[in-house]
């Protein structure tokens, strides 16, 4: 048996060996560093599972079945399906989104790549211009469709007497698909281009410039350096800036709500000419309370929007 | 590569573009300190008046609308919301980025394709668990399911790749600091220009919300763009109301834009490199 006396001595003798706590002590910091990294992830998972993930995936469940504010009823397959491929008013929601969001993402793709070039010159005060450039995105975009509903407003509005002196005759924009597309999509627009120009930017600064100086020397102009050198050299920002643009575009709601005014917001206009398919679905599950019906239309967005990124991945994949 | 001759013209066209910029900002305040009766004039009154303080009164004295409580309940909401992403993303970026763990690449794979996945579609069922919960208008249901983003942790991995050194981890673990001591006292403080960038744009985001505050609270309990949509659909005759409601709504954003201008531009302009 060891002398209890002896054992300090013991220990200062074997120097280097570890001592018995710090053992203990090891072999936790080991369980720790093995198990921390799913304890420092596990926030994220468990909160999208139970309110992100689970929730769209209930969806589908939802929309087979005849699902009211008093709860779940009969299990009805497809039918609710079945009624929304027939639903004109669901077709008709489609074909504006869709409509708008070319409107609104064509031009303000196009638009910020003239401005990203611009901003891309030797410039002074470079700050004052980006931060202007931004200034859109920082307004509420409750705000926006504000402002803007006056603006195109038809006695009141500045765009109708901006016509008038060019001798056009004043427009009500809300009446037609034409007109209320051109005004929601002029705040999207509005709102989107300057950040989409950021984001090109900071792409072109990428591009080394010899590029551009061995393309002058070869004789080539501005604007077909632009196509062949810059474009080009961009393309991974350009597919970024489409597929956001297309997913936020087919969740549009906030602001053609805001430009309905009064009781027809909901529906897009007394004749629904501006309502999107989000718009329809909250009408069908938030107006209406049909839970089974309106889950069906959230499961064909969701799909639409799917499919709408597998074919801009086609498209961007194939022109490479 | 601009020469002397095309210089004015880029500079013109520039300010033509700020000026397209910030007129539609500039007009809101113009009307915000307008009467009624003078906003639909042609000519449109292009400066400020003096019926600020008259509108703004009008406007927290607007029925339906509970402005003030809006706005209250956003500042809370928006600003719980951000400090909450900004802590556990930072937490899992850090994880994702710097420590060894079985499945790291498969769930981070995971967290990419949820950034693609439009969440909203699932707010009927979101709607059901609220009722359950009893959350309904009530701030638990704007707050809660936002407490986490994929797309921070996937901003803050990235970050935290190339901002923290492997050395400076690797020395804290000889010298026995735990796993989590090591994030909070070297990862989180070199973090920090990422998550300033993040908490921003949460801020923002949040701020903006509003399919789902529309879904899910009353408007006895609003959000403020929940408010605001009250104010266009009650008072939609009545401009200069909306229109100091708007700008109300919007000067928080526009404070924060002003203090931090600079780092919301480099944080999308490094992002964008990235992506």
């Amino acid at each position: 048996m060891v002398d209890l006396k002896q054992r300090p001595v013991a220990r200062k003798a074997a120097g280097r060996t570890p001592p018995e706590r710090p053992r203990l002590r090891d072999r936790v910091s080991r369980v720790e560093v093995r198990w921390s990294p799913y304890l420092f992830i596990a926030p994220f998972f468990v909160i999208f599972a139970v309110f992100g993930l689970f929730p769209l995936v209930y969806t589908a469940w939802v929309s087979l079945h005849d699902w009211d504010i008093t709860g779940a009823g009969a299990f009805v397959g497809l039918d609710n399906y079945v009624t929304l491929f027939a639903d004109p008013d669901f077709w008709n929601s489609v074909y504006n989104t869709v409509g708008m969001l070319v409107l609104a993402t064509v031009p303000q793709l196009l638009m910020a790549l003239v401005l990203a070039s611009l901003l891309n010159q030797r410039l002074r005060a470079v700050t004052f211009f980006r931060m202007g450039v931004l200034l859109p995105i920082v307004t509420s975009v409750a705000a926006v469709g504000i402002v803007f509903s006056q603006i195109f407003d038809r006695d009141a509005g500045m765009v109708n007497g901006l016509l008038g002196l060019v001798n056009v005759d004043a427009v009500d924009w809300r009446a037609d698909k034409w007109s209320s597309w051109t005004a929601i999509s002029t705040m999207v627009n509005w709102r989107w281009t300057g950040y989409n120009s950021l984001i090109y930017l900071a792409a072109m600064q990428a591009i080394p410039r010899d590029l551009y100086e061995a393309a002058t020397v070869d004789g080539a102009g501005k604007i077909r350096q632009f196509w062949s050198i810059t474009v080009p050299n961009i393309r991974p920002a350009i597919v970024f800036t489409v597929v956001m643009s297309t997913i936020a575009g087919m969740q549009l709601f906030t602001e053609p709500l805001i430009f309905g005014q009064g009781s027809f917001a909901i529906s897009g206009g007394s004749l629904r000419q501006f309502q999107t398919v989000s718009m329809y679905m909250f009408e069908k599950a938030f107006r209406d309370f049909d839970y089974g019906y309106g889950s069906a239309v959230a499961w064909m967005i969701f799909l639409l929007i799917t499919l709408l990124g597998v074919v801009n991945f086609l498209i961007t994949r194939r022109s490479r | 590569m601009i020469t002397r001759k095309t210089q004015p013209l880029l500079y013109a066209t520039l300010l033509v573009g700020i000026v397209l910029s910030a007129f539609p900002l500039y007009w809101l305040f113009v009307v915000a300190t307008r009467s009624n009766d003078v906003v639909g004039d042609w000519p449109p009154p292009l400066a400020p008046g003096e019926n600020l303080w008259d509108n703004l009164g009008r406007l927290f004295a607007a029925e339906d609308a509970n402005f003030l409580l809006g706005m209250g309940n956003s500042l809370l909401t928006s600003a719980v919301v951000t400090v909450s992403v900004v802590f556990f993303s930072s937490l899992a970026g850090f994880a994702f980025a710097k420590l060894k763990f079985r499945g790291r690449n498969g769930l981070l794979l995971v967290i990419l394709a949820t950034m693609m996945i439009p969440v909203q579609m699932g707010i009927i069922p979101l709607y059901m668990i609220m009722v359950e919960l009893g959350w309904q208008n009530r701030m638990e249901a704007i707050v809660v399911p936002a407490l986490v983003s994929a797309f921070g942790v996937f901003l803050m991995r990235q970050y935290a790749e190339q901002a923290v050194p492997d050395e400076l981890i690797e020395a804290a673990r000889i010298d026995g600091c735990s796993t989590f001591r090591i994030f909070w006292s070297i990862v989180l403080p070199a973090l920090r220009p990422g998550a300033a960038v993040l908490a921003l744009t949460t801020f923002m985001g949040t701020w903006n919300e509003f399919l789902w505050p529309l879904a899910v609270l009353e408007a006895d309990n609003p959000t403020v763009q929940f408010s605001l949509s009250q104010l266009s659909t009650t008072y939609y005759t009545d401009y200069t109301l909306m229109f100091t409601g708007a700008l109300v709504a919007t000067v928080p954003l526009l404070l924060v834009f002003i203090a931090f201008g600079r780092q919301i531009i480099g944080g999308i302009m490094e992002g964008a490199v990235k992506a």
